[in-house]
C-alpha cells in the first residue's frame, strides 16, 4: 500500500476500531424476556390511570423487543409491568460486557481520575500512581543491582562461568512464583510485608534484561577503545568511567527499557496477590466483586500505561544510540 | 645504541606463526616505513612495538628499556582512528592530555589541546562528534590526539588506509610537514610503496607469512621536502620504487603454491518423483570432483 499522510495515525485507529467492533459483536448485551403472557401485560398497562392510550404503542415495542425504550420513555408504565419481565444477557459470550457497558461502568473512574472514595474505589490515575511508585522503587533496586552484576559478567569470564547458569535458571521464573517467597522472606516486617515482597518480586524479575544486556554491551566494547585507554595508561577506575560505561550505555538502555516492561508486568501480579490498592489490585478486587466491566477497563489501563512507559524509555534509549 | 630495537621477535596466534625472528633497529629522529601485503602481520608488528601484545620470544626495547606494556611514550595512531564516539574532537584529545599531563594546570592543558587541534586544521570542528566528521578529519583528530601526548616515538598503523586518494594525498603532505617541524621518530606501516617513498627515510619490506619477517631495508635519499608531482619524474624515485616493489613481488612469487578445491558440478538430474517430497535434494550426476588450482 502506498504511504499516505497521517497513515501513522489513521491505520492504528482503524486497527483499534476493528478490535472494538469484534469485541462488541462477541460480547453479550442485556435484554428483557417476557415471563407472563403479552395480554397480561396489556391488562396491567390498560389498567393504569393514563396507560390506556399507550397500550398500542407499548405492545408494538414489546413485540419488537424494545423494552428498554419503555423504561426510558414511560418510566411509570415500566414500573408497573417490569414484574412480568426477566433480565437476561444474550450474545456469543453473554457474560462479557460490551463496549458501551464497559464505558458507562468505568466512567466514574475516568472522569474523576484522582478521586478517593474508598480503599479499593479510587480514580484510575490514583491507582496507576500507586502502582507506578512501587514500580519505580523496585525498578531502581533492579538497576542498582543489575548494572554492576552485568559489568562483572561482561568483564570476568570466571564470574560468567560461575553465575551465568544460575541466572539462566532464575530468569524464566514468573513474578507469580517469586511473590510467595518474598512474603516469606519479609514476614517478620509486619504490615509492610506485602510491600517488601512486591519490591522483591519487581526487582528480581526486572533485573535480568539489565544484567544480560549490560554484560553483552561490555563484551561488545570494541578492543580499539580499550587500546586507546591502555596506551594512555588509564587507571582501572578511569577505564571504567571514561571508556567502558559510555561505550556500554546504549546496550544498558536497551536493558533498562526491557526491565521496565517486566517490572510493570510484575507489579500487576504482585498487587493481585497481595491485594494492594493499584492498577492490578483494582483488577483483582473487581473480579472478586464480579464487576466484569472493570476487569476490561483495568486491562486497558495496564496496557496503555505499559505502552507509555515503553515509549518514554525508547525515546531515552534512542538518544544514547544516536551518539555511538 | 639504537633508539627503538626489536631483537628476534616472534609471535604466534593459536599455533599459527605470524612473525618470526624480526630484527629492527631505528635511530632517534628517523622516519621508517614498513611496507607489506595486507594480512601479513603489519598490525601485529606495530602492536608489539606499542606493547598492546607481548612477543612469544625476543624483546622490544625503547631507549634501552624493555617494553613491558603499552604506554604514552609510544603514541599509536590506529588504523581505524579509534576516536571515542561519545566525545567531541576537543574532548577526545583532552582525555589524552589530561591523563598524560596531570601536573599541568587547566589553562595550560586547554591551550595545549587547542594547539594540536589547530595543527591538524580542525579548530572550526572542535565541538563536533566523530560521526559528524569525514574519514580524513577523523584521522587528523587521531593524529592530533597522539601528537598531543608528546610521545617519544610515533607509530602510524596504516593511518591513511581507509581514505580516498585525494584525502590521502592531503594527509600525506600534512604528516610530512608535521614531521618536518616536530622531528619525531616515526614508524609508519603502509601498503603503499609511493606513500612510503614520499614520507620515509628508510623503507623495510615485510615478507609474506606464515612467519613473516623484515626484508632488506632500502634507504630513501630523496631530498626533503618532497613534492609528489616532481617525484614522479625523479629517476631515483623510480629506481627505489622498482626496487621495493620487486622485493615485495619476489616474496609473493616464492609463495606460489597450489591448493585442492572441492568442486560441485552444476548439472542437475530430473527430480525423483517417487521419493517423499519433504526430503528431496537436487540430484547430481557426480557429486564432487577435486581439482588443483595454481594460486598466483
Amino acid at each position: 500500500m502506498n504511504k499516505f499522510k497521517l497513515d501513522w495515525l489513521i491505520l492504528p485507529v482503524i486497527g483499534m476500531l476493528i478490535m472494538l467492533v469484534t469485541w462488541h459483536i462477541v460480547a453479550g448485551k442485556k435484554t428483557y424476556v417476557l415471563t407472563s403472557s403479552l395480554d397480561e401485560v396489556g391488562a396491567i398497562v390498560t389498567g393504569l390511570p393514563e396507560g390506556g392510550a399507550h397500550w398500542k404503542a407499548v405492545r408494538t415495542k414489546i413485540q419488537a423487543g424494545e423494552v428498554k425504550d419503555i423504561k426510558k420513555t414511560s418510566p411509570e408504565i415500566w414500573e408497573a409491568i417490569q414484574g412480568s419481565f426477566e433480565e437476561k444477557r444474550v450474545g456469543l459470550i453473554p457474560d462479557l460486557p460490551n463496549v458501551i457497558e464497559t464505558w458507562q461502568s468505568s466512567k466514574p473512574y475516568i472522569v474523576d481520575p484522582f478521586a478517593k472514595r474508598g480503599e479499593m474505589d479510587q480514580g484510575i490515575l490514583r491507582f496507576t500512581w500507586y502502582s507506578l511508585i512501587l514500580v519505580a522503587q523496585g525498578y531502581i533496586i533492579a538497576l542498582v543491582v543489575g548494572v554492576p552484576v552485568g559489568f562483572f559478567l561482561g568483564l570476568s569470564p570466571t564470574f560468567t562461568k560461575m553465575f551465568d547458569p544460575l541466572i539462566q535458571v532464575l530468569r524464566p521464573v514468573s513474578p507469580l512464583a517469586w511473590l510467595p517467597l518474598g512474603l516469606v522472606l519479609f514476614m517478620r516486617t509486619g504490615s509492610e510485608a506485602g510491600t517488601y515482597a512486591a519490591l522483591f518480586t519487581i526487582a528480581l524479575c526486572g533485573m535480568w534484561p539489565t544484567v544480560l544486556n549490560t554484560a553483552v554491551g561490555v563484551r561488545a566494547v570494541p578492543q580499539d577503545y580499550l587500546n586507546v585507554g591502555r596506551v594512555l595508561k588509564l587507571s582501572r577506575w578511569k577505564m571504567l568511567t571514561k571508556i567502558l560505561i559510555p561505550a556500554t550505555l546504549p546496550y544498558m538502555f536497551t536493558g533498562f527499557r526491557l526491565s521496565l516492561g517486566i517490572a510493570w508486568l510484575a507489579i500487576v501480579a504482585a498487587e493481585m496477590l497481595t491485594g494492594r490498592p493499584g492498577a492490578g489490585g483494582f483488577l483483582w478486587q473487581e473480579y472478586n466483586a464480579l464487576i466484569y466491566e472493570h476487569i476490561i477497563f483495568s486491562i486497558i489501563t495496564i496496557g496503555l500505561v505499559g505502552l507509555i512507559l515503553d515509549r518514554l524509555m525508547s525515546l531515552v534509549e534512542a538518544r544514547f544510540k544516536a551518539i555511538s | 645504541m639504537a633508539f627503538l630495537e626489536l631483537k628476534n621477535v616472534s609471535k604466534h596466534f593459536g599455533g599459527h606463526s605470524v612473525l618470526s625472528n624480526v630484527n629492527l633497529s631505528i635511530a632517534e629522529g628517523e622516519f621508517v616505513a614498513i611496507v607489506g601485503y595486507s594480512g601479513q602481520g603489519k598490525t601485529t608488528l606495530i602492536s608489539l612495538i606499542a606493547g598492546l601484545i607481548k612477543p612469544d620470544s625476543g624483546e622490544v626495547s625503547l631507549e634501552g628499556k624493555i617494553v613491558q606494556g603499552p604506554g604514552p611514550d609510544r603514541g599509536l595512531v590506529f588504523q581505524n582512528y579509534s576516536l571515542l564516539p561519545w566525545l567531541t574532537v576537543y574532548e577526545n584529545i583532552a582525555l589524552a592530555v589530561n591523563q598524560v599531563f596531570p601536573q599541568w594546570d587547566a589553562t595550560k592543558r586547554q591551550a595545549h589541546v587547542e594547539k594540536y587541534i589547530a595543527m591538524v586544521k580542525l579548530s572550526h570542528a572542535k565541538d563536533r562528534l566523530p560521526k559528524q566528521l569525514s574519514g580524513g578529519m577523523r584521522q587528523r583528530v587521531s593524529v592530533a590526539r597522539t601528537l598531543a601526548i608528546n610521545p617519544r616515538i610515533l607509530l602510524l598503523d596504516e593511518p591513511l588506509g581507509a581514505l580516498d586518494a585525494l584525502t590521502r594525498a592531503t594527509l600525506q603532505d600534512e604528516i610530512a610537514s608535521i614531521w618536518q617541524s616536530e622531528r619525531k621518530t616515526v614508524v609508519l606501516i603502509t601498503n603503499s610503496v609511493d606513500e612510503a617513498l614520499l614520507l620515509a627515510d628508510r623503507i623495510i619490506p615485510l615478507t609474506i607469512g606464515p612467519g613473516a619477517t623484515l626484508g632488506d631495508s632500502v634507504p630513501v635519499t630523496l631530498t626533503r621536502p618532497r613534492d609528489r608531482t616532481a617525484l614522479n619524474h625523479d629517476p631515483e624515485f623510480k629506481r627505489l620504487r622498482a626496487l621495493v616493489t620487486n622485493q615485495l613481488l619476489g616474496f609473493n612469487a616464492a609463495r606460489k603454491t597450489s591448493v585442492t578445491k572441492k568442486l560441485i558440478r552444476p548439472e542437475i538430474l530430473p527430480e525423483d518423483l517417487d521419493a517423499p517430497r519433504v526430503n528431496r535434494p537436487p540430484r547430481r550426476p557426480d557429486e564432487e570432483k577435486r581439482e588443483s588450482i595454481q594460486i598466483a
